[in-house]
């Protein structure tokens, strides 16, 4: 178990427990992500999406439980370790985090400057490669600031295989986006995917493009996997949770109220007040 | 009263913890300035958006605050017939006291400032996350080059305030006020000590950088990544780090200049 560098499983998670001050956001999670192909996330705003990816990534530490990234246990690992580990991870925030101050082409440029000793022209044709595979090979010389959402997250994605990577990991990579640039970037992770034959990470809450690319599909709610399985299993699922997730019902056991006291007694409480 | 002590002590525990944190942020950084050898041009970089944007407003004051210096010292001085000594006494307040501390006070409020909140807008919009998803340290990439450059500049910045200033004393006492050119300028070069009286006030200008630098710095890579946090980030490194200049400035010319 310790050490499962040949195995089909690249990420494990066993257990796993986070809180955010008083607020448990993990509470023994755990599941396990292929080396190959899609592996989707999905779960409602604020469930911990973002903070997974970030404990995977060993920018977060769990309070228990236990997370390994090929073989390795990541909160385990010395600074030169983790940094090691990370150059095999690639990771496309929310908002892309370009660096606004370097151009496109630095961008993508920018981890192959930080940790390959390629030549001049090396550097340049791999950008204009990585670039050309996001359709981006026009704007390298644009800043980041006149990128449209969708483009800034394409630019990102570019930047995410400069150094080849293992893994990629995206957080939302479509919300926000319209329909045309969503599909846009739901083809190109598919096709990144299987291009680089990687393991791909996609947590987002937009269910059908997820179905849609997704080869295995976990549902996470309370710091919990509530369900799990491959796309078609998913549709035709008979928990009442991945029903109302799937088919978008506002009620169910996600309850519409955030946790309260009665009605009754906050009105009451008001009227002691005056 | 309960509810009061409660939030006594709230205060105080979180004020140590920021102070806490800030120290063990500053050894860090120190830590990764060495990575800066290896990339002089990002060091650069910061010099110039650091130091040399901030020459403007600096000897602009600078000339300013010698002009009035020169006329106030001279109503004062001319009632004693000692109006000679416009020209030491303008020298030896910059030299001491105003260089160090208005530059320190305009560099927390043009350049403290704007590094907070250049850092704090790139950790707000992930980019210093995104450096460590890329295995790349941001306190070796972002905040020690911008720290360092603060270090490095304030003495300059201060060197430059003192000599625009006592040019601009010498422009009123001699060129407007008609005082003699040459008591002005020997007055001046006879008094003021090398040892006793610049390099202590280099000395100082020093110590304002790093505080000043640190505040700032800290401030932005602490801070709360949302507009509102930014924003109060920005107005504490301005805040804090003028006071600080001034409670530093009255301790070191205490043990400085001591009888
Ligand atoms: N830096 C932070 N400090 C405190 N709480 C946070 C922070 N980041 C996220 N949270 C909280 O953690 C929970 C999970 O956040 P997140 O992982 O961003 O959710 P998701 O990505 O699924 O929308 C939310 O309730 C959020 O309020
Ligand atoms: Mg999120």
């Amino acid at each position: 178990m310790s050490n499962n560098s040949g195995s089909d499983i690249l990420v494990t998670i066993t257990d796993l427990s986070f809180s955010r001050g008083e607020h448990k956001i993990f509470d023994g999670l755990t599941m396990e992500i292929p080396r190959k192909g899609i592996t989707a996330i999905m779960g409602p705003s604020g469930t911990g999406k973002t903070t997974l990816l970030k404990l995977i990534g060993g920018q977060l530490t769990p309070d228990a439980g236990l997370i390994e990234v090929d073989g390795l246990n990541v909160h385990q690992l010395s600074s030169v370790e983790l940094f090691k580990l990370r150059k095999r991870m690639g990771m496309l925030f929310q908002s892309g985090a370009l660096l606004t101050d370097l151009t496109v082409f630095e961008n993508v440029a920018y981890p192959l400057r930080e940790h390959t000793r390629l030549s001049q022209p090396m550097i340049h044709e791999l950008v204009l490669m990585k670039l050309n595979a996001v359709g981006l090979r026009g704007a390298a010389q644009l800043m980041p600031a006149e990128l449209s959402g969708g483009m800034a997250r394409r630019v990102a994605m570019a930047r995410a295989i400069a150094l080849d990577p293992m893994m990629i990991m995206y957080d939302e990579p479509f919300t926000g986006q319209d329909p045309i640039s969503m599909g846009v970037l739901v083809r190109l992770i598919g096709e990144l995917n299987s291009a680089l034959d990687v393991c791909s990470i996609v947590v987002s809450h937009d269910v059908p493009e997820t179905l849609s690319i997704a080869d295995y599909i976990y549902l996470i709610s309370d710091g919990k996997v509530v369900d799990k399985g491959t796309p078609e299993a998913m549709s035709k699922s008979q928990s009442a949770w991945t029903r109302q997730f799937i088919e978008a019902l506002p009620d169910g056991p996600v309850p519409f109220h955030y946790p309260a006291p009665p009605l009754m007694d906050d009105l009451y409480q008001m009227k002691g007040l005056e | 009263m309960f509810a009061l002590l409660q939030k006594l002590g709230h205060f105080i525990i979180t004020f140590f913890q920021r102070l806490g944190r800030g120290h063990v942020f500053l050894l860090q950084v120190f830590a990764s300035c060495g990575s800066l050898l290896v990339r002089p041009g990002l060091l650069v970089k910061q010099m110039y958006s650091v130091g040399v944007q901030t020459l403007i407003i600096v000897v602009v004051a600078g000339l300013f605050v010698g002009m009035v210096l020169a006329l106030q010292s001279y109503y004062a001085l001319v009632d004693f017939g000692a109006e000679d000594s416009v020209g030491v006494m303008v020298a030896l307040s910059l030299v001491r006291e105003l260089g160090p501390v208005v530059t320190a006070l305009l560099f927390a409020g043009r350049a403290g400032s704007a590094l907070t909140a250049e850092i704090g807008l790139m950790k707000a919009t992930e980019q210093l996350s995104g450096m460590e998803m890329m295995a790349v340290n941001p306190l070796q990439r972002v905040i020690a080059p911008r720290f360092l450059a603060g270090v490095i500049s304030m003495p300059m910045l201060g060197i430059i305030f003192c000599a625009v200033g006592i040019i601009g004393a010498y422009f009123v006492a001699v060129i407007l006020l008609g005082l003699d050119y040459g008591s002005f300028w020997s007055q001046a070069q006879a008094k003021v000590d090398l040892y006793h009286d610049i390099y202590n006030g280099i000395l100082k200008s020093f110590v304002f950088g790093v505080i000043a630098s640190w505040i700032a710095v800290f401030e932005g890579y602490d801070c709360i990544p949302t507009s509102e946090g930014l924003g109060q980030a920005t107005t504490r490194t301005v805040v804090h780090s003028s006071l600080a200049v001034l409670f530093l400035d009255f301790v070191l010319t205490a043990i400085m200049f001591s009888k």
